[in-house]
């Protein structure tokens, strides 16, 4: 599956989107799936470490961090603009 | 089959276990106060064991009420029935009533964050699919309601069919009630089926036909949804044949062509959506002094300066607070052994009590300053949340030496004593990631190492200033500098060949920060001793009787009664199997410039690599000066048989190489032993080591000589 539009590594800080699609070849993508980051679900990019990854995630009140290379796996559209 | 009961304990301790009305697994997910609402439960009561076979540790209490004996098993926390690491697989075996010596459960304490019911749903969901007698408790509502949610428990019990009961671990509320619960939860029915997924319904029905033996539908779930794996063959084994051939046909029309786990947790997540929509009357929010910290962290240079100001703080305690009690336990074990001496007299038995016994004794209880400190900050950081933020924080650094962020904190802490170091990887999930940590640790600059290095530096680099350093200094900067580069590679090099393997998926709960609950401290804490006195203690007490007795045998009977006390030591010491063992490994020895008196100093320090110093001490105290010169100033002088000195400088620095290196602490290779529960390991370690420090002080000694 083809990502197009903006992923979780490009949400900015502060901004929330919602997951479109998921690239879910994966295992750890998987992974990532059974935390919670699935089709349908509100994230807000909560932080990032030095350098831009990691990256924290918010959803229903809990943060997942996962690595960029992961975050590109999530297809997301933003609601709002962000900080 | 083997009974709960049958597990071994202590002959005292046996009471409390002769009747048990009912077993009950307590399962949730990481951080959900799982195992603070276990201790409310159980107390003192409990007991810490291994499943077979591997590292991860069994925690099984006892709750006990007027008339009944229920025993709870607190397992590893997982987010889902399908398992992604040891510690969840452990959970999932021990559910479904397939793990070697701990019984099938007679029911589940489903434990539900009330701050987190989003993953805690998704799991909690196929619990409740096990059709066994389920109680819910909700945990962290009073940090739930601060944070602005209301939980409508009534609707939740509903709409899952089980008994929800709403509990504040930290202050006891609603535990009576759950305790009421648990003890009647044999009467309780199991709960009926929630059809989320009526086509994976149908696909277990149509499987479970003419089946050999009675099938539970979330095994069949777990069949379809993770495959007939390793762990799922009891499962094929139970089904007809005609269901057998059949698994992948039905597993093809259920996910088509999308990956099982990616379609179950699609649509379980769907499902806990809606519920969140009936029993949340608000959306979750920071809204508490502690969003305001988290926030100021969780920007990323402050994040990480905080993150090694906390590091400072820890390592600074643990070297610091630890030194008067270890320098107290130090003097209470020789002025024991000087009693022992004074009242039995000088004779073997005299020795072994005070130089084997006493001394062994002490080397083990000596290590328990530092662990008890170091533990206490790591179980306040963990429960406090704080640990997973600096395992984030620090991944990216971690990763290009080709482990995780998990890594950080026992390779900081083994600048301390790679003792509670290594303990503390248990905080890794990875196994190779563990062991290659594992592997690093001990090449880190423990504080056993300084009297090493102080005594040779002291003695032999001249204290000239090389700008507006000392030299002295510089030597052991380049000491530290020199053991973190080795563990570096040591872990970079483990990671590509013997522990090669794919990266581990990194994703990490961040959970929000929270109050330690001091009973779970303590009992955290009290646990880690027992298991170091136990499993580490004994080996490290054996190791030192056995030195002892190298060194005290065979006597030289026949010394001259005139003879000064220090010459008549060292004369005793050549002459022991210690310098008998000296001097036949000397010309292995002999390439790195050390004669037999170093060598045997070196075997003796086999155990503690800071007994070296003591040993030198009486090996060298010969001659009519020992008395008036130190210790540094009787090396200086030492001298071979043609005359030419030991000590030279290329000599000192391979043995300082040497001693970066070498693996010589029986504490170290005892806990590697146990964490890794294998020989393999510390074996390797200790070669490994050995080896790199020997050909270190090899290419020093030649190099420098030539």
């Amino acid at each position: 599956m083809a990502i197009i539009g903006g992923t979780l590594a490009t949400l900015k800080r502060g901004q929330k989107g919602v997951i479109r699609a998921i690239n879910s070849a994966d295992p750890q993508v998987q992974r990532l799936m059974v935390l919670g980051l699935v089709e349908g679900t509100e994230v807000e990019h909560a932080s990032s470490a030095i350098g831009g990854d990691p990256m924290e995630f918010r959803l229903f009140g809990c943060g997942i961090s996962l690595r960029l290379e992961h975050a590109r796996h999530f297809e997301v559209v933003p609601v709002g603009a962000g900080d | 089959m083997t009974s709960s009961t049958e597990i071994r304990v202590p002959a005292n301790e046996i009471t409390v276990a002769k009747r048990i009305d009912a077993s009950i697994a307590v399962v949730g997910n990481p951080n959900s106060g799982k195992s603070t609402l276990f201790n409310r439960l159980t107390g003192l009561k409990q007991r810490i064991g291994n499943y077979p076979g591997v590292t991860v540790e069994k925690h099984i209490g006892l709750l006990k009420t007027d008339d009944k004996v229920i025993e709870l098993v607190d397992l590893p926390g997982t987010h889902s029935l399908s398992a992604h690491s040891l510690e969840e697989q452990i959970a999932v075996d021990v559910i479904f009533g397939r793990m070697a010596g701990t019984k099938a459960p007679d029911g589940v304490l489903a434990v539900l964050d009330a701050t987190n019911l989003y993953q805690g749903l998704f799991l909690v969901q196929q619990l409740v699919e096990l059709e066994l007698p389920t109680v819910v408790a909700l945990t962290m509502n009073d940090a739930a309601e601060k944070s602005g949610i209301q939980v409508d428990t009534a609707e939740l019990g509903a709409l899952l069919g089980v008994p929800v009961y709403p509990v504040v671990a930290t202050t006891g509320a609603g535990l009576d009630m759950l305790r009421h619960a648990l003890a009647g939860i044999r009467e309780l029915t199991p709960p009926r089926r929630v059809r989320i997924w009526p086509e994976l319904t149908a696909a277990a029905e149509r499987l479970s036909e003419d089946a050999r033996e009675p099938l539970r539908f979330a095994e069949l779930e777990r069949l379809l949804i993770d495959g007939p794996t390793e762990s799922n063959q009891l499962i094929v084994g139970k089904l007809s044949d005609v269901a057998r051939s059949e698994i992948d046909a039905v597993r093809a029309g259920l996910f088509e062509d999308e990956p099982p786990i990616a379609r179950d947790a699609r649509i379980r997540y769907t499902w806990v959506r809606g519920v969140l929509g009936k029993v949340q009357k608000s959306a979750p929010a920071y809204v508490t002094w502690r969003s305001k910290v988290t926030d100021f962290l969780n920007l990323p240079v402050p994040g990480t300066i905080g993150l090694f100001f906390v590091m400072a703080i820890v390592f600074q305690a643990v070297f610091a607070w630890a030194t008067p009690v270890m320098d107290a336990i130090d003097a209470v074990s020789s002025s024991l052994s000087g009693l022992v001496f004074e009242r039995l007299g000088d004779s073997a038995f005299s020795s072994l009590i005070a130089d084997g016994v006493i001394a062994g004794v002490g080397s083990v209880v000596v290590f328990l300053p530092q662990i008890l400190i170091l533990f206490l900050f790591i179980i306040l950081l963990e429960d406090s949340g704080y640990l997973a933020r600096a395992a984030y924080l620090m991944d990216r650094a971690m990763r290009s030496v080709g482990l995780s962020g998990q890594s950080i904190i026992p390779m900081i802490s083994s600048f301390a004593c790679a003792v509670p170091g290594i303990m503390a990887t248990r905080v890794i999930p990875n196994r190779r990631d563990r062991i290659a940590t594992i592997m690093a640790a001990p090449f880190m600059t423990c504080s056993a190492r300084l009297p090493v290095y102080a005594l040779l530096i002291a003695a032999f680099v001249p204290a000239t200033k090389v700008g507006f350093l000392n030299l002295q200094g510089l030597v052991l900067l380049g000491l530290y500098l020199f053991g973190i580069v080795m563990g570096i590679l040591t872990a970079l090099i483990m990671r590509k060949t013997a522990l090669r393997g794919p990266k581990p998926p990194f994703a990490l709960m961040l959970p929000e920060f929270r109050r330690p609950n001091l009973q779970t401290v303590a009992i955290q804490l009290l646990g880690r001793a027992k298991v170091f006195l136990k499993r580490a203690g004994t080996v490290i007490f054996a190791v030192a009787v056995v030195v002892w007795a190298l060194a005290y045998f065979p006597r030289a009977d026949d010394l001259p009664a005139d003879l000064d006390a220090n010459t008549a030591a060292a004369m005793q010491m050549e002459q022991s199997w210690l310098g008998r063992a000296g001097k036949v490994v000397e010309p292995v020895f002999e390439p790195l410039g050390w004669d037999w008196r170093v060598s045997s100093a070196v075997i003796a320090s086999f155990p503690a690599r800071e007994v070296v110093v003591a040993v030198l001490g009486t090996v060298y105290a010969v001659g009519d000066d020992a008395d008036e010169g130190t210790l540094s100033g009787r090396l200086k002088s030492a001298t071979r048989p043609d005359g030419s000195k030991v000590f030279t400088l290329p000599m000192v620095i391979g043995l300082l190489i040497f001693y970066a290196c070498c693996l010589q602490c029986a504490a170290t290779l005892a806990i590697i032993r146990r964490e890794t529960n294998s020989w393999r390991w510390p074996i390797f370690a200790w070669t490994y080591m050995t080896a790199i420090g020997y050909v270190g002080a090899l290419l020093a000694f030649q190099l420098g000589s030539a």
